[in-house]
């Protein structure tokens, strides 16, 4: 290992670089389908858990509470392996041709990740003040428009900072995809590395883009934070 | 217009509302004083149904409250509030605020609901601040907003708790000359306020509460000159003195 002289160029440039590339792609493509779709899920489920009916409530509470604190890989095995036994066929039939692998790694991070939005969600929602819903209310609207238009706008606004984490969390947590084939960056880094015996440059390369990745991302929720967050205090 | 009968509301063991009858007739403006914990605010806000009433009967309108068929939403949207802290919408501009409940609850088309907006801000002399948020505006200001946007409802009755407790003195006038010319127009008006002035001038009708009940009910000159209770005696000798002095 002390003879180990790098070898960049293999990674820079050319077919492996296009590897990377690839799977650099994958991982982004995957992170927002999971995380818009995490974003609608999660927004049910928080209003399901603060739902006047109990059993709504109660159905919400248990899954936020199981899918947070299941494994996430064992999760992924389950809609890879699991879901092929319980779905119809036409729906396995399309799944394999667009991609299993993409939809189960999609369905898991989806699903897990939607429990974490929905209690940051929640969390938003309690603090608005309960004059607003009363006002609300005064006015005529149901509790659901209520919510739809005077409470969670409100709510979301102040939610949008851990929403930009959970990204970062989906993009990390992504890469856990590649145990069921999804060709995401972690797995062409990992592909690189088996043709080329360059396994430093590759996990390099893919640990520098998933900081850069956080980095960015990171520095947009500060400026949001300050210019926003902070005008709308301000004003 | 309203008619409370025996009603009884509790907060858990406590007896906030004890054999409530009162009658309001189309075009009333009536106020109600009172210490505080007497169960104003309480009393007004089972009128459009935030506090549910325990016992007795309670018609607003036509409709009665403690039918459950009674369709609330729809009672609200004929009944508009005033509070206190304004609770304006922060994350809206003037004109959506007051435009909101127009356009989603009475399916108004949006241009339609801004333009009887505009009127409304007119009249509540805020015409200029159509775009601007409630955060940056003054507090009078904000409470003629609430004002304008729970008129834009066209409610048939309105209730007021409170409404310049919250504001700096200079700012209480501007709201009070709202409050009067929306009487003047003939709206059934219940006021819970200390602003003996604007009861005095505008009210056809003050009610004194003590501890959850009724204690007097008399056109003003009356409750002001001949008030029959010692506690409302005590309470008019109390807000005539220290309120006036006590403003910084
Ligand atoms: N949601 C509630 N739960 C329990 N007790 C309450 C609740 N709201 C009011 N109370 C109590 O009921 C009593 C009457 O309250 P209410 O707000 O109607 O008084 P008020 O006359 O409006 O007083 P103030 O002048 O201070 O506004 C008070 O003792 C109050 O503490
Ligand atoms: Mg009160």
């Amino acid at each position: 290992m002390l003879n180990y002289t790098f070898n960049w160029s293999i990674i820079t440039s050319g077919q492996y670089f296009d590897w990377l590339v690839t799977g650099l792609l994958t991982t982004l493509k995957l992170s927002a389908v999971s995380i818009v779709l995490a974003f609608v899920l999660g927004l049910l489920i928080a209003v399901m858990r603060m739902a006047h009916n109990r059993p709504v409530r109660w159905f919400a509470h248990a899954y936020l509470e199981f899918f947070r604190n299941t494994p996430l890989l064992v999760q992924i095995f389950f809609w890879y392996f699991g879901s092929y036994k319980i779905l119809p066929t036409f729906i396995n039939d399309w799944l394999n041709e667009t991609g299993f692998e993409f939809a189960a790694a999609a369905i898991a991070l989806t699903i897990y990740t939607s429990a974490f939005i929905a209690e940051d969600i929640r969390s938003g929602v309690l603090s608005i003040p309960k004059e607003q819903m009363e006002a609300a209310r005064s006015a005529g609207f149901s509790y659901l428009r209520s919510m739809q238009y005077i409470i969670l706008p409100q709510a979301i606004r102040i939610t949008i900072p851990p929403l930009v984490n959970q990204f970062l969390n989906v993009a990390k947590n992504s890469s856990l995809a590649m145990t069921i084939g999804v060709m995401e960056m972690t797995y062409q880094a990992r592909q690189v590395e088996s043709y080329t015996f360059r396994g430093f440059e590759a996990f390099t390369a893919a640990t520098v883009v998933y900081l850069a990745l956080s980095i960015v991302i990171t520095a947009l929720v500060n400026i949001y934070n300050e210019k926003v967050l902070m005008a709308h205090k301000a004003a | 217009m309203i008619t409370f009968k025996g009603v009884h509301k509790w907060f858990k063991k406590l007896h906030v509302l004890n054999d409530i009858n009162l009658h309001i007739t189309p075009g009333e403006v009536l106020v109600v004083c009172g210490p505080s914990g007497s169960g104003k605010s309480t009393l007004i806000r089972t009128i459009n149904q935030l506090e549910p009433i325990n016992d007795g009967s309670l018609i607003v309108d036509g409709m009665d409250l403690s039918d459950k068929k009674t369709d609330i939403n729809k009672l609200r949207a004929e009944v508009g509030f005033v509070f206190q802290q304004f609770n304006l919408y922060p994350h809206l501009s003037v004109i959506g605020n007051i435009t909101l409940a127009p356009i989603k609850i009475r399916n108004i088309p949006k241009k339609e609901a801004e333009e009887q907006a505009m009127a409304l801000l007119t009249r509540v002399g805020l015409a200029e601040k159509r775009d601007a948020y409630p955060l940056q505006l003054s507090g009078g200001q904000q409470q003629r907003v609430a004002i304008a946007r729970a008129l834009a409802m066209k409610p048939r009755i309105m209730l007021f708790d409170e409404p310049t407790s919250a504001l700096d003195p200079e700012m209480i006038g501007e709201v009070l000359a709202v409050m009067k010319d929306l009487a003047l127009s003939g709206m059934t008006m219940l006021v819970v306020t200390h602003e003996m002035g604007f009861a005095r001038e505008v009210a056809h009708r003050v009610v004194f509460m003590d501890n959850g009940v009724i204690l007097e009910e008399a056109p003003p000159e009356d409750f002001f000159m001949r008030p029959q209770h010692e506690r409302a005696k005590q309470f008019l000798r109390q807000l005539l003195t220290p309120m006036q002095c006590e403003c910084p």
